[in-house]
Formats: structure tokens, sequence, C-alpha cells
């Protein structure tokens, strides 16, 4: 990634009360990027001063190469924005709310009225879009505020929280569109969450903030990918009433270390086992044909972001501990 | 535009026929000037419902046509009773009808501001190239617009019959250019007092109860007070009370400047020197409106 979309060097926010950004410093490359905090982590205040909408109090920050500071109406041409709170008006329906919000982009009528339609179709909104906003269901309201952030092709999309008050499936499909916004409409996206977890399948890169610093920044592929973990999970059967234990034990007599999956669904019938590589697979495999039970499932597990946030807690934690 | 991407054409894949991905758009962006066009029209057209749903388009419409009837009324009393002259001078037309045109400021500036605020969609605007500055003159302008085309329209019908009734062309083109000017002053002062009020009540309902008290209510009261202090005799201070409220600003300023009729008890308007306070309150006033607007908006921002 030669391409920087946001650079920031040393960049604070200081209210007079509250360090809402405190000299963080960050590259952002291009693709789909999570930037994950807490509540109150600085998210919003950074997405404020990337728009160029409030001066940073030190540092310097450029999108898409632009000076935040100097460039602040050039930069908000070429990037979208949705913000987590509602931001729509009821009375209006999503077609000509949005054309409107294409025009104040600088697109001109009749491109404007295309690209809603297009836009509107894209995320996922069709016959719906000429009724009144206000009888929208959240997911809806949400597919509005994403097209508004779209409609004018911007090379960049600031999405805040998109995902906030969804229920799963809806956040399954909003984190796929977020998916989408990359891979077919080629525009880079920085999305905030405060929860980890939803960040791994959708994004390529993680920056975390906490308390307005910079606690890491890498790719999704370096936080869940350094081990593979096989989860199995068997049937019973008469001769052994319960399979989890045997083929645990069988495995513990080949030399593989074993652990329950403990906080997992189904567990206490989950097994979990470092995978060193193929003849794993096979092993598990023949063990549990030997045993002569039914395999329910063999699946690949990729770590999650929070355990490895958790670890890095524990490890924080334990530091401190023994500076004390 | 960009070309579209060639669709499948693999037999049975029927569904994917019409999907024409994603265009990208790499048209003119027309930027900040072209945005504060756009966000003025669609606020002037709003001002009168168009673009906005029927309910809308009944108050701002209704009213309208209770403003002009009023002036075709008199219009054909002129022509058919073959008058001398309009029952009403252009510059007083207003001041009579200051009830309907309150109504109208009241309805239309919390409409063309408060949804924003209170929908919270002023953040949307403002993560676009346009600023506070665009945005505040931007609904300025669309609402004096409306108020203008509001309170001039009636005068044009007055205008229009008057030549149709032969009326002295030079006298009735004189009273119409300072009527004009009345209006658009009219409009610019209570547009901006309209969308102050407005800007800091979120809620439509109160926003337009308190656009009527500021502009009724000090009507009211001044004008309560300008007729004790004429039956007092202190015919002095008459004029300075009319200072406290929007529409005797306007009366003083055009009677001492437009040759209207004063509407201030005793028939008597500001003289010149007071005429003067009078100018330099009402444009105090509209420079003071736009200010506050820029100052609430820049505090609402993102």
């Amino acid at each position: 990634m030669d391409v920087t979309v946001i650079a920031t060097e040393s960049l604070s926010k200081r209210y007079p009360r509250v360090t809402a950004l405190d000299r963080l410093s960050v590259d952002v490359g291009p693709g789909v990027t999570g930037l994950v905090g807490a509540n109150g982590a600085g998210k919003s205040t950074l997405i404020k001063i990337l728009l160029g909408l409030s001066p940073a109090t030190e540092g310097r920050a450029e999108v898409l190469g632009l000076d935040v500071a100097t460039k602040g109406a050039d930069i908000r041409e070429r990037v979208g924005y949705m913000p987590e709170h509602d931001c729509l008006p009821p009375d209006v329906s999503a077609t000509e709310f949005v054309v409107h919000m294409a025009r104040m982009s600088g697109l001109p009528p009749t491109a404007a009225r295309e690209r809603t339609a297009d836009t509107l179709r894209h995320v996922g909104l069709y016959e719906e879009r000429y009724r009144p906003i206000g009888g929208y269901s959240t997911g809806m309201k949400q597919r509005v505020k994403l097209a508004q952030a779209l409609v004018h092709d911007p090379q960049l999309v600031f999405l805040d929280e998109p995902t906030n008050g969804l229920d799963p499936v809806g956040r399954d499909e909003m984190l796929g569109l977020i998916r989408r916004i990359h891979t077919d409409f080629g525009i880079s996206v920085l999305v905030t969450s405060h929860l980890l977890g939803e960040l791994e399948r959708t994004c390529d890169h993680v920056v975390v903030v906490d308390g307005g610093k910079l606690l890491r920044s890498s790719s999704t592929t370096d936080f869940t990918q350094t081990t593979t973990t096989l989860a199995i999970e068997v049937t019973d059967t008469d001769e052994h009433p319960d399979g989890t234990r045997a083929v645990r034990e069988a495995l513990d007599a080949r030399g593989v270390t074993v652990q329950d999956g403990s906080g997992l669904p189904g567990a206490g019938h989950v097994l979990l086992l470092t995978a060193a590589g193929e003849e794993t697979y096979d092993l598990v495999r023949d063990v549990i044909a030997d045993l002569g039970l039914g395999l329910v499932r063999m699946e690949q597990r990729r770590h999650h972001i929070s355990e490895v946030f958790q670890d890095s807690d524990a490890e924080r934690k334990e530091a401190v501990g023994h500076g004390s | 535009m960009a070309a579209e991407q060639p669709t499948a054409t693999v037999p049975g894949d029927q569904t994917r026929i019409h999907n024409i991905g994603y265009r990208s758009y790499d048209g003119p962006r027309l930027g900040r000037a072209y945005a504060r066009r756009s966000l003025y029209s669609q606020s002037l057209r709003g001002a009168y419902g168009l673009g906005r749903s029927a309910k809308s388009k009944v108050l701002p419409m209704l009213l309208f046509v209770v403003m002009c009837l009023p002036a075709a009324i008199m219009v054909a009393v002129a022509v058919a009773t073959k008058a001398n002259d309009l029952p009403l001078d252009y510059t007083r037309y207003a001041i009579v009808l200051q009830a309907v045109i309150s109504l109208y400021v009241a309805s239309q500036a919390p409409q063309s501001v408060s949804r924003d605020l209170r929908f919270k969609t002023v953040p949307l605007y403002f993560s676009r190239p346009i600023e506070t500055a665009d945005y505040v003159r931007a609904k300025y302008a669309s609402l004096a617009s409306a108020l203008f085309i509001l309170t001039a329209a009636p005068l044009v019908v007055l205008y229009v019959g008057a030549l149709l009734a032969k009326l002295d062309f030079a006298d009735q083109t004189k009273g119409f250019a300072q009527g004009l000017v009345s209006v658009a002053l009219l409009s610019l002062l209570f547009a901006g007092l309209g969308l102050v009020v407005a800007s800091v009540t979120p809620r439509r309902g109160f926003g337009i109860a308190a656009v009527i008290a500021v502009l009724t209510i000090t009507y009211g009261a001044v004008s309560t007070l300008q007729a004790i202090a004429d039956v007092q005799g202190s015919s002095g201070s008459v004029a300075w009370i009319g200072l406290f409220s929007p529409i005797t600003l306007i009366d003083g300023v055009q009677s001492a400047f437009l040759g209207a009729t004063s509407a201030f008890p005793g028939g008597v308007g500001p003289s010149n020197g007071e005429g003067a306070v009078y100018v330099l309150v009402t444009l105090g006033l509209i420079a003071g409106a736009y200010g506050l607007l820029m100052r609430r908006y820049q505090k609402v921002g993102l």
C-alpha cells in the first residue's frame, strides 16, 4: 500500500477540559479501514478534523493528499460522510432527499437524479424510495444515510457507527454493503465502531484508539491469522457416551494439546486444537473414525480481534501489576 | 460517466442481466456557488410548499391568495367606479395586511431552518463543500425572496389595475416604486427576525409561536403605548416608541422617506431626522440578524 488515503501526524485536539485526541499519528491506505474505540475515544473528533470542520490543536493531517487545515472544501467535495445520529427529515422521500444532497455536493441536476437512482438501488432501496422517509425502518434509514454519503461518487467515505441500532440480519447486510463499497465501487472506507468483532470480517485494516491515543494499527490478517485453530464437534455413541471426552483422550494420547471451547456456542461439546499443518486434519479424521464417532463439524476458527485485545489487555494489566 | 460494465449474457444467468454494476461519476462538480444556489432555490420553492407534500402547500398558497385578493378587489372597484386614485396607497398595503405577512413568516421561517436543526440534517450540509456563510446566506435570501414575492405580488396587481383604470402613469409608477422599496426592506427585516427566532427553536411549533409573538406582541405593545402617548399629548414620543416593533419601524421609514402616510396615531410619522434613526435601526436589525444566524450556525457545525 504505497498510496496513503489518510495521514495524521501527532494530531491533537484539546478542549478546555478534555483531550479528545492525543498526538495521534496514523497512516491509512486504500481499502476498508476500521476505526475502533470505546465511546468517547476520539473517533468522531477525528472524523470532524479530517473533514476540515474542526481545527486541530496541534499536528497535521492529510486526506487524499490534501491538508485538512487549508483544503477543507476540496476534501469535502471528494469525501462522503455518514453521521452516527439520525439526520433525515421524515416528510420527504428518499429520492428527493438524496437528489438534494447530491446537488449540495455540486452535481448538476440531471447527474444528481441519475446518481440518486443508481445509488439507492446499490444500497438496496427500490420502490420504497418514493415514500416519505418517516415511514422507513431503521435499516432502511441507514441505507438512505449511506446513499447520501455515496451519491457524489466520493473517493473516500467516513461511516460513523453505521451498524448502530440494527438487528443482527441488518448488521450483516450493512457490513456486506460496506465491503462492497470498496470491492465493487472502488471507494475507500473509514468505518468506526465500538464493536471489534464486527470489523474483522469487513475491514482490511484496523486502527484502535483509546482515550485519543493510538493503541494499535495493523491489517486484520495480522490480527487474526497468527495461528490456525481448529474447532471440532463430534457425536456420542453407545460405545462412547461422552464422545467429546473420548476424542480428547485419544488426541492427548497422540500428543496433540486439546482445549475445550469454553465460551463458544456449544461449549462442552467443542474441542479446540492448534493445527500444525495438513497432517493435523488427517489425524483428527483418523482418530474420530477409529472411535466410530460422527464428526459434526470441523472448522478453521480465526482468532477474533477482540481476543487479541483481551490478550494485550491482560498483558498490560500484568505489566501494570509488575510495576506496582 | 464511465462506460457501463459489460453485462453478463451467459445463458441461464437471467437474474444478472439488468445489473449494470457500479458506475463511477466523472462529470463536472460545480462547487460551492452552485450548491449555494441550489439550496437557495430549494428553500425558496419550499417556502411555497413546492417540492414538498400537498399538505405543506396549503398554508403558503392560501396566504398568498389572501394577500392578493384585496388588491384585486380594489382594482375591480377602481376600474368599475372610474375612481381618480386607488383606495389604498402602495406603501400602506403591507402595513394593513401585516397580520397575513406575520402569519406567513411564522409558518415558513421554522420550516426553512428548524427542520434542518431538529432532524439534524445540518451536519450533512457542512460535510459538503458549502460553509456556514453559504448556508446562512442561502436560507436568508430564500426567505426574504419568498416574502418579497408575497408582498410585491399584490402591488403588481394594484399597479397593473391602476394602469388599466387609466390613472396617472407617473404618479402610479412613483408610488409603485416606493412600495417596492418598502416591501423589499420589510422582507429583509421580517425574514431576518423570523429566521433568528426559528434557528433557536428547533421544535417547529414553538418556532411558529415565538415568531408570531415577536412580530405581533411587539406591535400590540408599541401601538398601545403610542396611542396612550398620543392621548396624553406627548406626540414627540410617539415616533420614538415606533422604533420597537418591526412593522412600525417599516412604517416610520416609509413615512419619512417614501412618501407614505403613517399609520401612527395622529397620522404623523417621524420627521426626517427621526426617520434617519429608523433607517439605521432597520439596517442594524437586518445586519444583526445575519450576524446572529452566522454565530448560531458556527456553533451547530457538525
